[in-house]
């Protein structure tokens, strides 16, 4: 397939375009919300609320016999708000930290899930077959009218987020300034979390129960390794998001058997691992190089300072030492090399074969490295 | 088929206790979501193994799987060693991602053989007793019973060996590493033992309530106890009740057997968390009230004690005043005197308040403290 084609086909292929456009708004929306759960430390709340739907949805369907997208993210909104306030509740009232207050909450209500999905799959009037795909999600089922519906809540979490931004990012860095000038934190606190919750319930039709939880974390995680200011970080993270979505989707439109979720986790993961690496500054490339540098660089003023101390003992001063001298003062090895690249900068110079002293230069900048070692000058 | 009956939930307390013995240690080391991460990881595992070994059954994929649990617990340090990302960030990057490549690998290369992520991930118990282990002509039971028995077998040793080690490791590493133990080693000694359990109870449970048995129990004990011992036991003991109670629950309503234990953890949960003893809701809210009434009788006695025998006393010891002098209701002032007559500390005489002698007693000694 040529660029060419998969461009006509994303702009014309319905259901590439509706998958697609679905990935796009779920990165996009997941992405931001993300920025701040992973700021806040609470990556793993989009897993836990993902499991947390389950009950919900099952709930939702019984309740209604409907299985319209809208009624059955209500219901799985409404359970995963349920989950995340109890889960607020045993961390101030017990001394369980959030990790097993996360694990109980996640796997009882899915386990409880679980229970509701087989009662209903008794039900002579209902298979669960369209309840199943919120599992694993199912990108390839979504419809325009799912898409539209997401597009519009999307654009209502977003606007929460411009319109509060101030407020939300009191709630990521300093809480208690917030309290301090008299900002209703708690509250606030409580409609960020549920802008997440509603965040998480929105991808679920698409990348499924436990791949939402990547779209949460992923997409943010790789913002903040290029970015330190949290507007960019949003943005940022809206924009990966998205791009995962839609590389997904295209990608596993290409190739058969391939189901969209695991693609567009998976591409999120790389973008995470690209940026890992090669984000400026905070890089894993950058500061492994950093290191490189910093080491070659303690080895080369070794060993100046090791000839500067030879040439301090000897009477003439440019008196040149054999390297098997500070071959012997040296722990690290590599002198002859050091030697090579500190002559190549002219800090010393070799007098035979074997035998170096200092450059003037050198010589200078010996003392000066001696000096901020605080030894002798 | 009382036969069935019986050996499923035999499978089902065996998987639990095996489930709830590692499980303490995670909640108490604050890795709990750990075991969600391996639990959801071990899929990749099972499905390279299976490209291996060609066998569902072979026990190179319980060992295979396992590695990938381990190597879960290793990606997630190594990440948030690089100080880029914090832990609990690192956790929800690493096991997605290994889940998303398990699953597009059974999607591409295994759509026709019986390995689904549906099984992995929801497991059916009462499939267990179907897989048979025979020598011979003999049937020696359901497989499954065997490979959890000896899961819990390991895990028990493990835990008995090292006790000590374990106990220090989690409540203090620090001074584990000064006296010569190797946390780390311990870490991933434990983190292998989840991973296997996870391995051997995902047959039968699915992942994400091996997750279930493993944390929820270990919680309940938690907010029952406050020793190591006995918070073990004690999460056995939950796990066993989940697992009978949730299994004939599920008997009762037709439906799915892992997700009623685990639906039953959550109620023994919910139990602990509301009735505990000690730390319950109600056990709090109880003592918080019974407090209130004893700080309030205690400052009763001593604003008698301040004036009684002074010239304000006319005044000052009338109970209408305490509206007045410690900003009361009425009720409340009311309802406090009637305790405090009822406790022997004041006694009404000529329409005023009289510290009793034991009353004067507890005013002295609550302001000579």
């Amino acid at each position: 397939m040529t660029p060419g084609s998969l461009l006509q086909d994303l702009l014309f292929d319905y259901t590439l375009r509706t998958v697609a456009l679905g990935s796009a708004i779920l990165g996009l929306v997941s992405g931001a919300l993300g920025t701040f759960a992973v700021l806040r430390r609470q990556s793993l709340l989009g897993d836990t609320v993902s499991h947390t739907a389950l009950p919900g949805i099952a709930l939702a369907f019984l309740l209604t016999g409907s299985k319209a997208p809208l009624v059955l993210l209500l219901g799985a909104a409404a359970a995963g708000w349920l989950g995340t306030l109890l889960i607020v509740a045993v961390l101030r009232t017990t001394r369980l930290k959030s990790d097993s207050a996360f694990g109980v909450v996640l796997s009882v209500f899915f386990g409880f899930g679980l229970v509701l999905l087989t009662l209903i799959q008794k039900r002579p009037d209902a298979r669960q077959a369209g309840l199943e795909k919120f599992l694993f999600g199912q990108a390839t089922a979504l419809l325009a009218q799912d898409v539209a519906v997401m597009a519009v809540v999307g654009a209502i979490l977003l606007a929460v987020v411009i319109v509060l931004y101030k407020e939300f990012k009191l709630a990521a860095f300093d809480p208690d300034f917030g309290l301090s000038v008299g900002l209703p934190m708690r509250r606030i606190d409580i409609l960020l979390t549920s802008s997440l919750v509603v965040a998480v319930v929105l991808g679920l039709q698409t990348v499924g129960v436990v791949l939402m939880s990547a779209m949460i974390v992923a997409p943010a995680a790789s913002a903040r390794q290029w970015t330190d200011r949290l507007g960019t970080m949003i943005a940022l993270a809206g924009l990966l998001g998205a791009l995962a979505g839609v590389g997904g989707a295209v990608a596993s439109s290409l190739t058969s058997r391939l189901p969209t979720g695991p693609v567009i986790v998976l591409c999120a993961s790389a973008i995470v691992i690209i940026s890992l690496t090669l984000a400026p500054r905070r890089g894993l490339l950058w500061s492994w190089l950093r290191r490189l540098r910093n080491r070659r660089r303690l080895a080369l003023d070794a060993v100046l300072l090791d000839l500067y101390e030879l040439s301090r003992q000897h009477a003439d001063r440019a008196h040149p030492h054999a390297l098997a001298a500070l071959e012997a003062m040296n722990q690290r090895g590599g002198v002859g090399r050091s030697l090579a690249a500190l002559a190549a900068r002219g800090l010393v110079q070799a007098v035979s074969a074997d035998a170096w002293n200092l450059t003037p230069a050198g010589r200078q900048e010996a003392e000066r490295l001696a000096a901020t070692l605080g030894r002798r000058p | 088929m009382s036969g069935i009956v019986l050996e499923i939930q035999l499978i089902a307390v065996v998987v639990a206790v095996a489930c709830a013995l590692p499980g303490a240690f995670l909640v108490l080391r604050r890795t709990a979501m750990l075991s969600d991460a391996i639990s959801h990881a071990i899929l990749l595992g099972i499905v390279v193994a299976f490209f291996v070994v060609k066998d569902l059954a072979s026990p190179l994929l319980i060992v295979g799987a396992a590695a990938t649990g381990v190597l879960t617990v290793t990606l997630v340090e190594m990440l948030t060693r690089t100080r880029l990302v914090k832990e609990d960030a690192a956790i929800g990057l690493v096991f997605p991602a290994l889940f998303s490549l398990g699953v597009l690998l059974i999607a591409r290369y295994a759509g026709n053989v019986h390995l689904d992520t549906d099984s992995v991930l929801l497991g059916e118990l009462a499939f267990a007793p179907l897989n048979r282990l025979t020598i011979g002509e003999t049937d020696l039971g359901p497989k499954s019973l065997h490979v959890m028995a000896g899961i819990l077998a390991l895990g028990l040793a493990f835990i008995l060996l090292f006790y000590k080690e374990l106990k220090l490791s989690t409540f203090d590493a620090g001074l584990a590493a000064v006296l010569g133990f190797s946390p780390a080693a311990l870490h991933y000694a434990l983190m292998t033992l989840v991973s296997v359990t996870a391995v051997g109870a995902f047959d039968a449970v699915g992942s994400v309530l091996v997750v279930a048995l493993m944390i929820a129990p270990p919680a309940t004990a938690y907010l029952l106890t406050d020793r190591l011992a006995m918070m073990l036991i004690l999460s056995a003991l939950v796990g066993v009740v989940s697992a009978i109670g949730g299994f004939w629950a599920a008997y009762a309503l037709d439906v799915s057997i892992a997700g009623a234990m685990a639906t039953a953890t959550g109620i023994c949960f919910l139990g602990a968390y509301l009735w505990a003893p000690d730390r319950g809701l109600v056990a709090v809210a109880r003592r918080r009230r019974r407090q209130r009434w004893e700080f309030a009788e205690t400052m009763l006695a001593i604003h008698l004690h301040q004036h009684e025998d002074r010239p304000e006393a006319a005044t000052e010891l009338r109970e209408d005043h305490l509206v007045e002098h410690l900003a009361w209701t009425a009720a409340f002032a009311g309802e406090v005197v009637r305790r405090a007559e009822r406790h022997g500390t004041l006694v009404r005489r000529a329409g005023l308040l009289e510290l009793t002698p034991p009353g004067r007693k507890l005013a002295r000694a609550t302001l000579s403290r």
